[in-house]
């Protein structure tokens, strides 16, 4: 299963945006990571990294949401009061989530199923808020819908890094097929279950974020 | 009766921690935890607002969202569920706005020291996640504020017992590459087993 969003990035029509285009797309990736470098949207990529499956289905669904309501709130940006624009910013977000909640449970009800009530936490992700108060609310339309696309990868990528790590080594398979053969299981390789449970998310996370900035030489200054 | 709420609460609190088992209010206990004061600060302004919109957030999923929910007004076959996002999260922005005013009215030294996460309570996924999951669970109205509050003290004993810890581990030498958020993960991944443990406890 492929997500439906990350088809634009291999597109080679890409090469007709500019240097600044192109940096506002890929930026997020590494070196100014969502996950682990904005400390954004940490709840979301946690919790439903258990299985590959479920982290491709949010990470589209994020990339969507930021996307699409990037767009809309830069297109609005010059009618929004600055003092009510919080309640506006979220209920064009939630709208897009509703959609997105909508198309899930119509065409993939499993999936939403488990996903349970992470889709709706959609809303309160910092990410999408995030992109909408610090992009959107000063660019213009295009600029923000390729922030909100590079962000989301950005934010999918992490997530799917934890999940094939998580799935592989917490239940053996990957995608729901299995990938650790028999004969290791009989040498006495047994599943980590720690994994699975909420401590392996936390831990593998920590030990992503530690990668990634000893590689980009990123320091918090604490 | 009584039983049953002392049952579910503590669950909330140690078993089923809504931050150390699901995950939810990560972006705020990850930013405000590195002071004790902001810590009990921010974690009684969330059980504030939590224990306020879990039954708020009851009321009108029962009798406005639900499905045959309008049946009062003589409309019951109409189904507005798909509502339900945007009712809680406008429920949730008014409370934050409501608490914000109070304390700047009478705290006014919790209410400079909060600053920015104040609002930002308004996106934090604890309290959305409190109403969704009050709904998934099929909560009746007592069990909703019982939740609501428990809920709440869980996520307050956990922000408040990562910035104990990390007021300690300032003088602790962290390699360059795991300051900041990297060490707090470790540190909230080792509390989370921690708080494994009480799984084991059956009621």
């Amino acid at each position: 299963m492929s997500s439906p969003a990350a088809v634009p990035t291999a597109n080679p029509g890409l090469q007709l945006l500019s240097a600044k285009r192109r940096k506002v797309v890929f930026d997020p990736f590494l070196d100014n990571n969502p996950v682990t470098v904005q400390v954004l949207g940490i709840c979301s990529s946690l919790a439903v990294t258990v299985q590959l499956e479920r982290a491709l289905v949010m990470a589209a669904g994020v990339t969507a949401v930021t996307a699409c309501s990037n767009v809309a709130i830069s297109l609005l940006r010059n009618y929004i009061p600055p003092s009510i624009r919080i309640i506006v910013q979220l209920s064009v977000i939630a709208s897009m989530v509703i959609v997105v909640d909508q198309l899930l449970q119509a065409y993939m009800y499993d999936v939403a199923k488990s996903l349970s009530v992470f889709v709706g936490l959609i809303i309160t992700n910092c990410i999408v808020m995030g992109r909408a108060e610090a992009y959107a609310m000063s660019n213009p339309p295009v600029d923000s819908f390729l922030d909100g696309l590079g962000n989301g990868l950005g934010y999918g990528s992490i997530l799917v890094t934890l999940a094939i790590v998580r799935e592989i080594f917490g239940s053996g398979t990957l995608l729901g097929f299995t990938v650790v053969p028999q004969a290791v299981y009989d040498l006495g390789y047994a599943n980590m279950g720690l994994m699975v449970l909420a401590p392996g998310a936390f831990i593998l996370l920590g030990l992503i974020i530690w990668a990634q900035r000893t590689w980009t030489g990123y320091t918090e200054t604490t | 009766m009584i039983e049953q709420y002392v049952s579910l609460a503590v669950k909330q609190v140690f078993v089923e921690n809504i931050l150390l088992a699901y995950f939810l209010g990560m972006c705020s206990f990850l930013a405000c935890s590195k002071k004790v004061e902001t810590a009990v600060g921010l974690g009684a302004a969330v059980i504030f607002v939590l224990g306020i919109t879990t039954p708020v957030n009851w009321v009108i999923n029962e009798f406005l969202l639900k499905k045959g929910a309008l049946a009062w007004a003589g409309m019951g076959d109409i189904d507005l569920s798909f509502l339900q996002l945007v009712g809680f999260i406008a429920v949730i922005a008014a409370m934050t706005q409501l608490v914000e005013m109070i304390l700047d009215r009478y705290v006014p030294s919790l209410y400079n020291a909060l600053g920015i996460f104040l609002p930002l309570i308004a996106v934090n996924c604890a309290i959305l996640g409190g109403s969704l999951f009050m709904v998934e669970r099929e909560y009746d109205f007592g069990e909703s504020v019982v939740y609501g509050l428990s809920a709440g003290s869980g996520w307050a004993l956990a922000i408040v017992s990562m910035s104990a810890i990390r007021y300690r581990m300032r003088y602790s030498n962290v390699p360059n590459g795991l300051k900041g958020l990297g060490i707090t993960m470790l540190t909230t991944g080792l509390m989370a087993i921690a708080f494994m443990s009480f799984a084991g406890i059956s009621f």
